[in-house]
């Protein structure tokens, strides 16, 4: 448990915006090559390493996928010493005014989020909420430096620092979806010296809080013969309805709902209870909102699971994550992958 | 000692630490204890009053000095804990003046210990485009420390947030710039202080919640005149509509800023001439704040006992009373330059009766 926390705190300290993903992408790969057979990287920018099996080619396959995107903001125009800003990923613009960024201009610029004073607002937003298209960035810089170093298109991230707000808990920005990549990383360091029978593919998927792009790709590219997307979850919290949210620290969470093989939901049920891992049930919509999506349509189809992790404030900069959900849930994931044998895919049946 | 202040990286790492220090209004002892520590070693007397005001004298030398009192207040905008509502989630109460709309999403500390806490916010997916059209009240906010943390918060605790210090380019961001740069700037008034003049410094409490320090600590002080050093808004950024920002307040780079005109204060027109003169000798730059609402500690202090005639002269400064202020060092610089060389130049004749206008 100690030791996801510093690689966690570096996870969510390194930027990749949706699309953006390089920065995040190379530390992960770090990470990576030295527990995985390969690492490769996808057309559209997810991180893909293998742990080869043991069965005879062709060989059956898992794939794992958690999206490494981040949620932030690009600059849409320069205006004398301040930025206008649009969204990347769902922001409720309630939230950023007073928050600090960094703008990532010809370099990496700190600047923080100002909600214009009154009488520089339309009438209607004086004294609601401010549009984020209304809010600006102020770098403190003077005109002709911003001229020269920033320009429409360069993103703008969250700056807040992780916080470490109690023994097992940790806040920051883009918990959604590091936390993720995380337990995946400790199922790939809890795999290093076992031997599986299938091949498994750790994704970490890029664009996720944008289109899905990377995950869809991904698992058409690597055609696996089941997927697991990994996600957060909303975490119980001030304003969040009880029944749909989870406490932290109370174990991992298994989605059932249309985007989830009821059998394959089964496996993992059982796999808990048998390894004693707390989990609790949740029922997802129609559309899960996730990787699990993209990657059950892919190509001509994917048995697919959903696990999540609950996070409080989700798509804030103070997201908070129990640091034990990670690592049951890397745990979990790791026994499921060890669990496969070459008669697994015939107990898939649909009843 | 040189007898001209200056900015250099001493002055900048102490205001990085009085920023970075909590002190809401009515529980400003951390800010105190840096300001006695830098203090006690170069004045003649100080003490700190019934209020928790720190008031501090340095002599002059020679005849008829004028006994000028320098206010700047230690106390910051914050909230104060009142319920413990669950395991580790607090009611809150804002103290001092807090636009509700900049805390949702922010990280705060919480009481003598700096426990770190959140402000969070309900997640985006589970608002309903209604609800997003609506500002969040403190009322459904919460300050969460995190599970297994709650025994570490009492209600009363104050709280502030939890923004550190940083250079931006030629600016600077900071939590509680207001008026962290007055107390920064006074302590070095207070280290070059002028042998013409009794300077005699006001460190004041309660500026945020109604000016509570600078009356008393003028009554005790019983001055001949006062300067109020404070950080004022600026408001320099572009309308919505792009039609000319015609109410600025004041403006980052322009220099300090000279108070004519609040809704507290009619400043003195001597003492509002005598710093545009010297900072016309000097070379100084300066502006004036646009006449209107909004106060400082002269509010209290001008009609202190028989009346004192009082000046305020502040660094501009881009939101305050949020997470994040911005200020720019030249504003600073030329803040504390024009009020050392206004305090050398002053003469007791300056008080007699203003018959120019």
């Amino acid at each position: 448990m100690n030791e996801i926390l510093p690689f966690l705190k570096k996870l969510i300290s390194s930027s990749g915006l949706s699309g953006n993903e390089a920065p995040v992408r190379e530390m992960i790969s770090e990470h990576w090559q030295p527990i995985a057979d390969e690492v490769s990287v996808s057309r559209l920018g997810s991180l893909h390493a293998l742990k080869r099996g043991t069965l005879p080619e062709p060989r059956p396959s898992l794939l794992i996928a958690a999206h490494m995107d981040a949620i932030g903001m690009m600059v849409t125009s320069v205006v004398g010493e301040f930025l206008h800003i649009a969204e990347v990923g769902g922001i409720d613009a309630r939230v950023l005014p007073g928050q600090l960024v960094i703008v990532h201009g010809r370099k990496e610029l700190p600047g923080v989020i100002a909600q214009p004073p009154a009488h520089l607002l339309p009438p209607e937003e004086r004294n609601g909420p401010v549009a984020l298209s209304n809010l600006l960035v102020d770098t403190g810089l003077t005109a002709p430096e911003v001229a020269r170093l920033v320009r429409a298109g360069d993103l703008v991230s969250f700056a807040q620092s992780p916080i470490e707000l109690s023994k097992d808990t940790l806040a920051g920005h883009t918990l959604d979806n590091r936390a993720s990549v995380a337990a995946l990383t400790t199922c790939l360091q809890l795999l290093q010296k076992r031997l599986l029978d299938w091949d498994l593919w750790a994704v970490a998927s890029s664009q996720e809080e944008e289109t899905l792009g990377g995950a869809a790709t991904s698992a058409f590219q690597l055609r696996p013969s089941l997927a697991v997307a990994v996600d957060v979850t909303f975490g119980s919290g001030p304003g969040t309805p009880s029944h749909r949210a989870y406490e932290l620290g109370n174990g991992v969470i298994l989605c059932m709902g249309p985007n989830i093989h009821p059998a394959l939901h089964k496996t993992f049920k059982e796999l808990a209870d048998r390894l004693e891992i707390p989990y609790k049930v949740e029922v997802t919509g129609p559309h899960s909102g996730t990787d699990a999506y993209a990657m059950q349509v892919a190509a001509d189809g994917i048995p697919t699971m959903l696990i999540g992790i609950p996070l409080r404030y989700m798509h804030t900069p103070v997201e908070v994550v129990s640091l034990k959900d990670i690592t049951r849930t890397g745990r979990l994931l790791a026994e499921f992958a060890a669990s496969l044998d070459a008669e697994f895919m015939n107990k898939l049946a649909w009843e | 000692m040189n007898n001209v202040p200056t900015i250099a990286n001493v002055q900048m790492k102490l205001l990085e630490r009085l920023t970075n220090a909590c002190a809401v209004s009515g529980d400003e002892n951390e800010v105190r204890q840096i300001v006695l520590d830098q203090i006690r070693p170069i004045v003649d007397e100080a003490r700190v009053d019934a209020l928790g005001n720190v008031l501090a004298t340095k002599r002059g030398q020679g005849e008829n000095r004028l006994r000028v009192l320098l206010a700047a207040h230690m106390d910051e905008v914050g909230f104060i804990i009142t319920h413990n509502d669950d395991s580790s989630f607090f009611r809150f109460e804002t103290v001092g003046g807090i636009d509700a709309r900049y805390l949702a999403g922010k990280p705060v500390l919480v009481g003598k210990e700096h426990i770190p806490g959140v402000i969070g916010a309900k997640p985006v997916h589970l608002t309903s485009s209604d609800e997003r059209r609506q500002s969040i009240t403190v009322d459904a906010l919460r300050i969460d420390v995190g599970p297994g943390n709650g025994s570490k918060v009492k209600t009363g605790d104050r709280a502030t947030f939890a923004t550190s210090f940083t250079r931006l380019g030629p600016s600077l961001r900071a939590k509680a710039l207001d008026d962290r740069l007055g107390v920064a700037t006074l302590i070095e008034l207070v280290r070059h202080a002028p042998a013409n003049i009794d300077l005699l410094a006001a460190f004041t409490v309660q500026e945020e919640v109604g000016l509570r320090g600078a009356g008393v600590a003028a009554y005790a002080f019983d001055p001949d005149l006062a300067i109020i050093l404070d950080s004022t808004p600026a408001h320099d950024l572009p309308a919505w509509d792009a039609s000319e920002n015609t109410r600025y307040n004041t403006r980052l780079g322009a220099g300090p800023a000279i108070y004519v005109a609040d809704r507290g204060t009619l400043y003195d027109t001597r003492l509002v001439r005598h710093l545009v003169e010297t900072a016309e000798a000097g070379g100084i730059p300066y502006q004036i704040r646009q006449p209107g609402g909004g106060g400082t500690d002269a509010g209290a202090v001008h009609k202190q006992r028989a009346g004192i005639p009082s000046v305020s002269v502040s660094v501009p400064g881009r939101y305050p009373h949020t997470p994040a202020g911005v200020a720019r060092l030249s504003d600073w610089k030329n803040t504390l330059a024009l009020v050392h060389a206004a305090l050398a130049r002053l003469e007791p004749r300056l008080l007699s009766p203003d018959d120019k206008s």
